[in-house]
């Protein structure tokens, strides 16, 4: 059989997911303005992915759902919707283009503070998704 | 920006997910059991490559901002933060402090050297 990455089937549901995340993504973009050149929202957007798929991923180790359902929903909103959703090119961009502005702090603090924040979030995830969705009473 | 417009930089935003997906795939099966999460660095140095040069061609007036609507679309599909923010955390859990600082910094300083790299020479082109 073919790997699932290979699969007519997994990599619509990717499509699908993805082409929604990157709308949401873009949506926001386009309501809230740069400020002073500084991409807050792609930031606010990918520390909030970044949440996302901690939660996500530690929610669906957890679940009753079958092995199946459990790839698909991955697929779907992981892979898919978290991935459009949140993006690095545009990370490393704005970056790239604040430190070519000479605005070296400006870029230092906004691409570290991206990593350091995001993955602050994605233990947060981790955390809330474990705690939700573990057996009640059952301390793992 | 027009409905048309946004519509066809989404489709491209799914098409760079399949298209991420599918490099993710492709690589992992080549590098099974590698600890270092080297598909989506690759992934993410690649797309900020091309998203530089493309950033680069318009400030040079050589693509129009409707060519880099969809690119942007296309690039902010294909590659991820959520997935690199992720594995990040799986490598400082496994308390692989080396390969999370050169995941979580390395790839980051290269990817905006890479970014810088396609900007400046998209710009003077």
């Amino acid at each position: 059989m073919r790997p699932a990455y290979l699969r007519g089937a997994s990599i619509g549901l990717v499509l699908l997911g993805g082409a929604v995340g990157v709308a949401a993504r873009e949506g926001l973009v386009l309501a809230i303005p740069n400020r002073d050149g500084i991409p807050i929202v792609v930031q606010v957007v990918n520390v909030l992915g970044a949440f996302v798929l901690g939660y996500l991923y530690e929610a669906l180790t957890h679940t009753r759902f079958g092995s199946e359902s459990v790839s698909r929903i991955k697929l779907l909103v992981g892979t898919g919707f978290c991935g459009g959703l949140t993006t690095y090119s545009s990370l490393a961009t704005d970056t790239a283009v604040l430190l070519d502005d000479s605005r070296v702090g400006v870029a230092l603090a906004y691409a570290l503070s991206t990593v350091v924040v995001g993955g602050a979030a994605t233990v947060l995830g981790i955390v809330l998704g474990g705690r939700r969705h573990a057996p009640a009473g059952g301390s793992r | 920006m027009t409905p048309g417009l946004f519509v066809m930089m989404v489709l491209a935003g799914g098409l760079g997910a399949c298209v991420r997906y599918v490099v993710d795939g492709a690589i992992k099966a080549r590098a099974k059991g590698a600890a270092f999460p080297w598909s989506t660095a690759i992934i993410n140095l690649t797309g900020s490559l091309v998203l530089g040069f493309l950033t680069g061609l318009v400030v040079g007036r050589l693509a129009s901002t409707d060519v880099s609507t969809v690119g942007t679309g296309f690039l902010g599909g294909y590659t991820t933060f959520s997935t690199a923010s992720y594995e990040l955390v799986q490598l400082v859990r496994d308390q692989r402090h080396g390969l999370a600082a050169a995941y979580g910094i390395g790839v980051l300083a290269g990817a905006v050297l890479l970014a810088l790299l396609g900007y400046v020479v998209g710009s003077d082109l």
